[in-house]
């Protein structure tokens, strides 16, 4: 059995919503309700949802960028949730983070190579040659040129500048790499290239990701293991290929079938969903998907579906996960 | 990005009309009052024996009812104005960025209380503030520069605040908080460098009308003292004479018209200048 880097256990996050009157009772919106998994080193795991589902909340619960209400947080051993922020300071070099926005994510008034070299330059104690050194091996190592470090982020493409955003990421050499839709604001053309690159220095340098994507395709290419979220719960979790093979979960088979796939051989009935995305400021009961799930039944508005082992590895929250399953296989 | 923002500094400054002509003007004003600290054409001592003498080659502008050259007053009260303008625009600048810097930073209850104050200053007209403030403090040169100074840090205190919240959403800041600086390295490193070019515009915006603040207030008395000549003294002191010395008063009005003047189209053009995305909005 190979580390653990990351355990997340039941990890909440509400965020209360202002006031309508002063004496009205404090509203909240559920972004995470319990959320538990964990990350075997040198693995990619997945996290796909719709927007609004919670995803990016839990990279920055993960990445102890903002407080969380409660659960834990482990990497490498150390407990990050409820720490100050200067007991993070020197544990962050094992965790980075890849923002999704390439032209958001770096300070325009900055050069590439101080750029790079922010999480050194926040860890201290370094000097200068060193750092320029490293800065030199990393961005030769996302396939920049080493004499790219006195240019600004303006003078880069799209493309260019996530290389940059990813070496800032791997400077430290860290065990964790949280990438929030790292691609999504890319070209297609580029997002290969991109994902090609995370894969390279997976094999080079052993780091693990958590990867935040709604794109499945994406997810499918890259990671080994895929949570599926709705509404700040995972609603299914399991290998790539199983959960891809045979989705255990109304919401996992829709979000499948919703991808186009050219002579896949698949019969296409697609599921639409009706309805929108609800419940998000209301803790109800029952299923979380019960609005908008083809198969709902009574069960489903009375019981809270919890995460069940439907296969090896292979978990769902759904009451009917073994119909589904049969299904696909048949 | 379209051809604009590639140009090179030097090249948008010498497309923007409004800088160069704000430019140019300012830049006369500050030689006017270079010049003045060691040599003006006549003299701004008093002499009954020259009183009221029309333009001349000796007197450009002719002299007033003290027998002072119109156009030596001028340039001394150049002087004024400008140090009046850079010392009470530099209290507004360091009180009311470090405290917006401070609200944006910390939020919650800190936020709350240093808007609340500079909305509760902000509640009264700035030349009444002025008045309130002289009047405690007592007329003259250095009170009147606190009081505008005062009047100021709300202003600069707002917009900093602002703009730092916007820079604060950024995901480079959240990059640099994931690499674990702290908010106060956060401020100096990112926030400040980011908003700096929205604080100069407004700087040589507030120093037009700190400017005009100060003739206000010399107008009024509250401000520069006699004998040190101020161009708001002279509109004061040529009121008297409006029917018989009409160009006395024009002298210095068309002084301070010209410098906010100038000054206004400096901070315009300083704003196509250093933010090209803000002039093509408009």
């Amino acid at each position: 059995m190979s580390k653990t880097v990351l355990k997340v256990t039941d990890l909440v996050r509400h965020y209360p919503l202002p006031k309508e009157s002063l004496f009205a009772k404090p509203r909240y919106v559920y972004a995470l309700n319990g959320v538990s998994f964990e990350i075997k080193e040198g693995k990619s795991f997945g996290i796909v949802g719709e927007s609004g589902c919670g995803k990016s909340t839990l990279a920055r619960n993960v990445m102890a960028l903002e407080p969380t209400d409660s659960g834990s947080v482990i990497i490498q051993g150390e407990e990050v949730v409820c720490k100050s922020f200067s007991e993070l300071r020197p544990l962050r070099q094992h965790f980075q983070m890849v923002f999704q926005d390439p032209y958001g994510s770096l300070d325009p008034h900055h050069t590439v190579g101080r750029i790079v070299a922010e999480p050194l330059a926040a860890l201290g104690k370094i000097s200068t040659e060193e750092k320029n050194n490293r800065v030199k091996e990393v961005l030769q190592s996302v396939g920049l040129k080493s004499t790219d470090t006195e240019k600004y982020p303006h003078e880069f493409s799209g493309g260019q500048r996530q290389r940059i955003a990813i070496a800032r990421a791997l400077i430290t050499r860290p065990s964790l790499i949280v990438a929030d839709e790292p691609v999504s604001a890319l070209d297609v053309s580029v997002q290969a290239q991109v994902l090609n690159l995370l894969k390279d220095l997976q094999d080079s340098f052993g780091v693990t990701y958590m990867f935040i994507s709604h794109d499945l395709a994406v997810v499918e290419y890259l990671c080994d293991e895929v949570a599926v979220m709705y509404l700040g719960s995972i609603v299914e979790k399991g290998r790539t290929e199983d959960l891809f093979k045979s989705p255990a979960h109304p919401y996992t088979k829709v979000l499948l079938d919703a991808v186009p796939k050219p002579a896949s051989g698949r019969k296409r009935e697609r599921i639409r969903l009706k309805g929108t995305v609800t419940g998000q400021t209301e803790q109800r009961i029952g299923c979380s998907f019960q609005d908008r799930c083809p198969m709902a039944q009574d069960r489903c508005r009375r019981e809270t579906p919890s995460l069940k082992k439907v296969g090896p590895e292979h978990l769902a929250a759904c009451h009917f996960s073994q119909e589904l399953m049969k299904e696909a296989t048949a | 990005m379209s051809s604009s923002s590639s140009q090179s500094f030097i090249g948008r400054c010498l497309n923007s009309r409004s800088f160069l002509v704000g430019g140019v003007i300012t830049l006369f004003l500050l030689t006017c009052a270079a010049v003045s600290l060691f040599w003006t054409p006549g003299t701004i001592d008093i002499s009954i024996k020259t009183r009221f003498l029309p333009p001349s080659a000796d007197h450009w502008f002719g002299t007033d009812q003290f027998g002072r050259d119109v156009v030596s007053m001028l340039m001394t009260g150049t002087q004024n104005s400008i140090t009046v303008g850079v010392v009470a625009v530099s209290i507004g600048l360091f009180a009311g960025v470090a405290l917006g810097l401070l609200a944006s930073a910390q939020r919650g209850w800190t936020e709350e209380l240093i808007m609340r104050m500079s909305d509760f200053s902000f509640a009264f007209p700035a030349i009444l503030s002025a008045i309130m403030i002289t009047a405690i403090l007592g007329p003259g040169g250095v009170n009147s520069i606190i009081a505008i100074g005062i009047y100021n840090v709300p202003v600069f205190a707002r917009l900093t605040r602002g703009s730092a919240n916007a820079i604060w959403a950024r995901e480079y800041v959240m990059a640099a908080r994931a690499s674990g600086k702290n908010k106060f390295r956060i401020t100096i490193e990112h926030v400040l460098p980011n908003i700096l070019s929205i604080l100069i515009v407004q700087a040589t915006i507030q120093f037009a009308i700190a400017i005009l603040a100060e003739a206000a207030l010399s107008y009024l008395g509250l401000g520069t003292q006699p004998p040190h000549p101020s161009w708001g003294r002279m509109l004061n002191e040529a009121q008297t004479l409006m029917f018989l010395q009409p160009m006395q008063a024009v002298y210095p009005g068309a002084a301070i018209a010209l410098a906010v003047f100038g000054l206004n189209l400096l901070g315009d053009g300083l704003r196509d200048v250093l933010d090209p995305r803000l002039s093509r909005k408009r």
